[in-house]
């Protein structure tokens, strides 16, 4: 049980990020006619928090409100209900009010290494964007950290006169790191950061992310679909559903003791190299229709432990509880703990 | 598919007032005095008085809108002085001189610009593909009324194949082949510029639609060449093709402005034209007004088209 | 990281390599003609005032109407005894000056509208761009006759109104431009560096959008020449005495009969000036235009192109249902060639799966395509070896037999479900097509077969979902689709190419039982091309792995996971994380994969190994069969159990 002990150690770590019931829905309102758009609900009712010097992942399947949630701890978008709290302030309006005391603090990294340089930009004048405007830092200091930050990322140096397409995908992705470092912020929000990279250049990106986070003391939030990415690289796990949170806890607790069957169920279903069955659900299980959600559990269609109250009632996120009160999910009927 | 031609037709209804909007407000920026502006150096005091009164100058502007919006809902669109007759009588019988020819060149452009595109295409680099290329420049850098102009000069004057101007013969005639015989040269002149450009557009259509992931699948498939460019690869060409056939009808019914004034076609491009320089505003007003209608009803049907072709746009 | 600078060093130095814009444009022949044209045009134009010419607008009613060559009028003169030449020049002057300002005009306003409507979005998105489809409603000239009319002819109101109806259209194509970048990562991530809306639009989007900007001036300032021209034509333009081509062309007009040139000089004038800019303005386009400029926007043909240096090989196996030896496939792009399948053998044995692994880049979709002649030609060709179905060189083959082996004994399933499917037909109709381009059935019994198809790959509702367009599915139903498409003749050969990789990984799941058991059913053979090891271990009997277009080693699949004998396979096995051992330490490979236009002598891989040494880097290194079924292609394998 060594592993729930260091969980414990670690929530005692203080918080950094509180995200309290966030939803954001797209469309909606009504058209030119008086009539319903319809609305799509992206994420909903999401909570979480995030403690200083963990790294958090998030998994789920296309769709799953993944990349939305990034962007509006970033900032780049606006919750339409729930609040966000970082370091005991209001990010929202943070977000609102002053867009670069929140850059400061907290910063992003694509998915697509080459689609987030701009093309028509030198490797400097990317990097300098963030020092200019986040930091303030006099030419020569500027021209120092330039050279810090590339040696951070294992690039050299004479590489900051080129242009972005002159870059792997691996090294694009080593820039949109050096970009996130620049303003030395806390907390770094990572979408994807390594599923647009051939598997031998993700080893060596995954491998510099761990490094810099014990160097700068970085707070990671790590989203992914790829189930042992996250595995291999997370303190805490939420596993998300169809815009909510399915499951969270412990990475240890959470792959070794599952309590959702929808994150025993996404386990089951990755391909491991030595592992001969695979299993699969019988029917072809599908999401349901995001403009029309079901009212119950949004897995039910899908689920093997269904029962009725799983279809009238929707089961909150701390509806099961695992072995620490840190682990939770949300079912009615959750796996047994064995 | 009936609800969305119906949604479609209710938006084109916002668009239709905006036009007559844009129409009142043109004639509204007439510098100086509008009545003189529109009686031009005909006026008399006392037609100045009527005209004014007529017109509601007296009131404002949004009143004016709406008198002159509620005359054109019932079909008046005023009187034209040059001619003395109701401007709505004479532009509707000059339209349907342009819609013959406009028809004819449309349909012209629509059938030589697809076909040359698609054989463009499928030769890429062949000599057809080099011929019609330098065509298709050749069609597009042409002033067209410079073309009427030798064309008439080549096939009128010294072949003497087809007559010089006019839409029939001054004496007998009046049937189709007369028509048709009359029809030959400004059709074809007409149809130059929008045939270079449909076919240039065409040909990389197809190209673009030709490295698609789904011609690889028809070909995987074991579909015959034929059937892979005539079927999987032409309609989603199409579907990129049929609105720009809807812009070129308006270029199609611009340009015969030119042509109507080269060939003498009694359309209402030259109708416009005769009435710019005596300065027969109203008479300008109204042909605007049913030539942009007629342009927003016949976009109205490429996209109802278009729609048809293309699921996703549903 | 030497190895990431020596790479990024070769990438300067193919920097350097690459033709300027200048250079490409001078390289289009027309394009070069229609430049020379232009500036000798533009050159007499402003030469005007310093040339020998008789005033053009003086009067000579004496000698009227002169023709072609007189003396003291190389073109002749008018109605009113002006030298023609002399007005031509000075017309000229005036077109092209109308012209370019005209296009700048519109260029400027119509971009500034664009960017805004495109980057700001929402409610100013909407006000701009209802104006503009308003403006646009009306047939282009005509608005231009309105505005003329209220403003009066005359050769400024003329150029005002030609630059503004085009103002929509700059302001539409900008636009376009403009929204499709503004969703672009760099957008938000300029954002979060902590540019202002302002900085992000004119330091981010601007420099994006202005070879945009440059190929719609250069493409319609032929365009807005012939336009003001034709205003002039109607006498609405220029006015007299002033002179312009189009108002020269009218006058002439009048005289059509009897002094053809007045009109016909002028016109030629106008198509010279016109062409010439159209030309150089294509050959603008081609070069800016990225897609036009790497050349893809080519035909590719039925099939691809077979040229053959060696001599076809023998068939070693004759068991085989598929078999593929010395397979050289490569692409010619300008001068130089990608050797991106470089002698690949293959075996498929009936019923059975043989996989390929291997990163991006290291020839499996090549492989599979060069099969069925699917790779594209241009710019892509079969240089070398062949594949035999049950004993038939494909490669040899006619066109048409090839056309019936497609889909019927050998059947492709791609990786990108939605990409692949055609979006404007059902279902139902793609896989009634399927059915119908192999066999001779009547339609109805085709639409029976095709339900049960989708039945047998487990799609609810298949009599409804025949209907069904492919976007109106998710991504697994579309796969399914595909692979019922793929089942619908009995192909002995099923060729999947990522067949799961676009999909989520509940859904992979479920298609790889569902190809598991339809391949048991059926005792197809299945050629499996994927990247995941993981998936290889679910349903490869047999495996080939790939690195830079050959096979480097291959074996039966457990044998060949348990003891990889090739450094590249044991370091790629290393190199990922696998769900269930967290704490294992990634051993990323440094450097990455070469280019294959730049292949190096000996091991590809040499490089990026830890075991290798003087001679791995010289000579050809076969594939070395050690059993049946295993051969490694490395001078230093590892030992059973070694580490690399
Ligand atoms: N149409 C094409 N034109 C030019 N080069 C091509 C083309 N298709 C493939 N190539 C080149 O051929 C080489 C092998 O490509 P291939 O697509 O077979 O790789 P792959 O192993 O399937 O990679 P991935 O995992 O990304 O699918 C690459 O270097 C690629 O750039
Ligand atoms: S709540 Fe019910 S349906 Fe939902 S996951 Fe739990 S057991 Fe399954
Ligand atoms: S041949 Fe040499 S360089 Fe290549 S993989 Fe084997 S040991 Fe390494
Ligand atoms: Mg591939």
């Amino acid at each position: 049980m060594s592993g729930t002990m260091a969980a414990d150690r670690l929530a005692e770590g203080q918080t950094l990020l509180e995200v309290e019931e966030v939803g954001r829905v797209f469309g909606g309102g009504r058209n030119l006619f008086g009539g319903h758009r319809r609305a799509l609900h992206a994420v909903q009712s999401m909570s979480l928090e995030v403690r200083r010097g963990e790294t958090l992942g998030v998994v789920g399947e296309s769709g799953c409100g993944k990349s939305t949630l990034a962007r509006l701890i970033v900032g780049l978008d606006l919750p339409s209900a729930g609040r966000i709290v970082f370091d005991g302030a209001d990010l929202v309006e943070m977000a609102r009010k002053d867009r670069r005391a929140l850059s400061r603090r907290v910063q992003y990294v694509f998915q697509d290494p080459v689609a987030s340089l701009n093309p028509r930009k030198t490797i400097r004048e990317i990097l300098e964007a963030p020092l200019k405007h986040l930091g303030r830092l006099d030419g020569a200091a500027r021209e120092r950290r330039l050279g810090e930050l590339l040696q951070a990322v294992n690039l050299a140096p004479e590489f900051l006169e080129r242009y972005p397409h002159e870059f792997s995908g691996g090294q694009a992705q080593r820039i949109g790191i050096a970009r996130a470092l620049a303003a030395e912020p806390e907390l770094i929000v990572l979408d994807e950061p390594v599923s647009a990279l051939d598997v031998s250049v993700q080893a060596q990106v995954l491998n510099l992310l761990e490094e810099l986070k014990g160097r700068f003391g970085l707070t990671y939030i790590f989203i992914s679909h790829d189930l042992s990415v996250v595995e291999s690289v997370s303190d805490r796990v939420a596993v998300m559903y169809f815009g909510r949170l399915a499951e969270l806890g412990p990475a240890q607790a959470v792959f070794s003791r599952p309590l959702h069957p929808y994150t025993r169920l996404l386990m089951q279903s990755v391909p491991a190299p030595g592992r001969h069955r695979l299993v699969a659900e019988d029917a072809a299980g599908e999401l349901p229709d995001p403009y029309d959600p079901p009212p119950g559990c949004a897995f039910a269609a899908r689920c093997p432990r269904q029962q009725e109250r799983c279809l009238a009632e929707r089961p909150r996120p701390d509806t099961a509880t695992g072995q620490s009160a840190a682990h939770h999910a949300a079912c009615h009927y959750p796996l047994p703990q064995a | 598919m009936v609800p969305y031609i119906a949604k479609r037709l209710l938006a084109a209804v916002p668009v239709l007032f905006g036009l007559t909007i844009i129409v009142f407000l043109i004639m509204a920026m007439i510098p100086g005095d509008p009545a003189t502006a529109i009686l031009g150096s005909y006026a008399t005091p006392e037609n100045v008085e009527k005209l004014n009164r007529a017109l509601g100058l007296d009131k404002s502007l949004p009143q004016q809108y709406l008198i002159w919006l509620g005359n054109l809902l019932q079909g008046d669109l005023g009187r034209s002085y040059t001619l003395n007759r109701p401007v709505l009588d004479e532009v509707l019988e000059r339209f349907s001189a342009t819609l013959i020819l406009a028809g004819a060149a449309l349909l012209i452009c629509s059938l030589a610009g697809l076909l040359a595109g698609i054989v463009s295409a499928v030769r890429q680099y062949g000599w057809a593909d080099k011929i019609i290329t330098v065509l298709v420049l050749v069609g597009i850098s042409t002033p067209s009324f410079w073309l009427g102009l030798l064309l008439i000069l080549i096939f009128s004057v010294s072949l003497r194949w087809l007559p010089v101007s006019g839409m029939y013969a001054i004496y007998g005639g009046g049937d189709l082949p007369d028509l048709l015989y009359h029809l030959t040269l400004p059709a074809l002149t007409l149809s130059a510029v929008a045939t270079g450009v449909i076919a240039r557009l065409t040909r990389t259509a197809m190209l673009e639609v030709l490295r698609q992931d789904y011609i690889r699948t028809a070909r995987a498939k074991g579909l015959k060449e034929s059937r892979v460019i005539g079927k999987h690869a032409f309609k989603p060409a199409l579907v990129n093709i049929v609105p720009v056939i809807g812009i070129q009808a308006g270029f199609v019914i611009g340009g015969a402005v030119y042509i109507e004034t080269v060939f003498q076609w009694p359309g209402i491009g030259s109708m416009l034209v005769t009435a710019i320089s005596t300065r027969d505003l109203l008479l300008v007003q109204g042909g605007v007004l049913v030539v942009a209608a007629a342009y927003v009803l016949f976009n109205l049907v490429a996209d109802v088209v278009q729609t048809l072709l293309d699921p996703r746009l549903r | 990281m030497s190895a990431g600078t020596a790479t990024a060093g070769k990438a300067a130095r193919r920097r350097s390599a690459r033709p300027g814009s200048l250079r490409l444009i001078l390289n289009n022949t027309l394009a070069t003609g229609g430049l020379v044209v232009l500036v000798l045009i533009c050159l007499v134009a402003v030469a005007a005032p310093i040339l020998p010419l008789p005033d053009p607008d003086v009067t000579a009613p004496a000698s009227r109407l002169a023709p072609v060559f007189s003396a003291g009028h190389w073109l002749g003169t008018d109605h009113l005894g002006r030298d023609l030449l002399s007005r031509l020049i000075w017309g000229t002057r005036v077109s092209l000056a109308v012209g370019f300002f005209a296009t700048l005009i519109a260029a400027i306003f119509g971009s500034l509208l664009g960017l805004t409507a495109g980057y700001a979005g929402g409610r100013w998105d909407n006000g701009i761009m209802r104006g503009i489809d308003l403006v646009m409603a009306f047939p282009y000239i005509l608005l231009a006759l309105a505005i003329v009319a209220v403003l009066g002819p005359g050769l400024l109101n003329a150029l005002y109104a030609i630059s503004l109806v085009n103002i929509p259209f700059f302001a539409r194509n900008i636009r376009g431009i403009t929204l499709g970048l503004s969703r672009r990562e760099f957008v938000d991530a300029a954002r979060l560096a902590g540019k202002s809306p302002v900085q992000v639009l004119f330091t981010e989007l601007l420099p994006n959008v202005m070879p945009v900007i440059v190929i719609t001036m250069s493409t319609t300032v032929g365009w807005m020449i012939l336009e003001t021209a034709g205003l002039s034509f109607l006498g609405l333009g220029a006015q007299p005495p002033q002179a312009d081509l189009g108002s020269m062309l009218g006058e002439g007009r009048k005289l059509l009969f009897t002094a053809p040139h007045l009109s016909m000089i002028p016109g030629l004038m106008i198509f010279a000036l016109v062409m010439s800019i159209n030309l150089l303005g294509d050959g603008i386009r081609d070069v800016l235009d990225p897609r036009l400029r790497a050349g893809s926007l080519t035909r590719p043909v039925a099939r691809t192109e077979v040229m053959r240096e060696q001599p076809v090989p023998a068939q070693a196996d004759g068991q085989a249902v598929l078999e593929v030896a010395g397979l050289r496939t490569e692409f010619h792009i300008g001068s130089s060639i990608y050797k991106a399948v470089g002698g690949v053998d293959l075996r498929l044995a009936e019923g059975e799966c043989l996989g390929i692994v291997g990163e991006s880049g290291s020839g499996k979709s090549v492989t599979a395509l060069s099969v069925m002649g699917l790779v594209a030609t241009p710019p892509g060709r079969i240089t070398g070896g062949t594949a035999w179905l049950e004993g038939e060189d494909l490669f040899a083959a006619s066109d048409e037999r090839v056309r019936q082996l497609r889909g019927s004994a050998v059947a492709y399933i791609f990786q990108d479900p939605l990409s692949t499917l055609h979006p404007l037909f059902t279902v139902g109709d793609q896989l009634v097509e399927a059915i119908e381009t192999h066999s001779d059935v009547p339609r109805e019994m085709a639409r029976k077969r095709a339900a049960e198809l989708l039945a047998l790959v487990r799609i609810p509702n298949p009599r409804q979902r025949l209907a069904a367009y492919p976007h109106e599915l998710s991504g697994g139903m579309r796969q399914r689709v595909c692979i019922a498409m793929a089942l619908a003749n009995d192909a002995r050969v099923l060729i999947a190419d990522e067949p799961t990789t676009a999909l989520d990984v509940t859904v992979q799941s479920q298609i790889l039982v569902l190809m598991e058991e339809l391949r048991r059913q059926r005792n197809a053979a299945i050629l499996f091309i994927t990247h995941d090891f993981g998936i290889v271990s679910a349903i490869c009997d047999r495996v080939a792995v790939m690195y830079a277009g050959r096979v480097v080693e291959t074996g039966r699949t457990e044998e060949l996971l348990l003891n990889p004998r090739h450094p590249y396979t044991a370091r790629l096995i290393d190199c990922v994380p696998v769900l269930g051992e967290p704490e294992r330490r990634l051993e990323a490979i440094p450097g990455r994969p070469p280019v294959v236009n730049h292949l190096p002598e000996g091991c590809a891989f040499a490089e990026r190994c830890p075991r290798s040494r003087l001679d791995c880097r010289q000579g050809e290194i076969d594939l070395v069969m050690t059993g049946a079924e295993r051969g490694v292609r490395c001078l230093y394998p590892l030992a059973a159990g070694e580490r690399a």
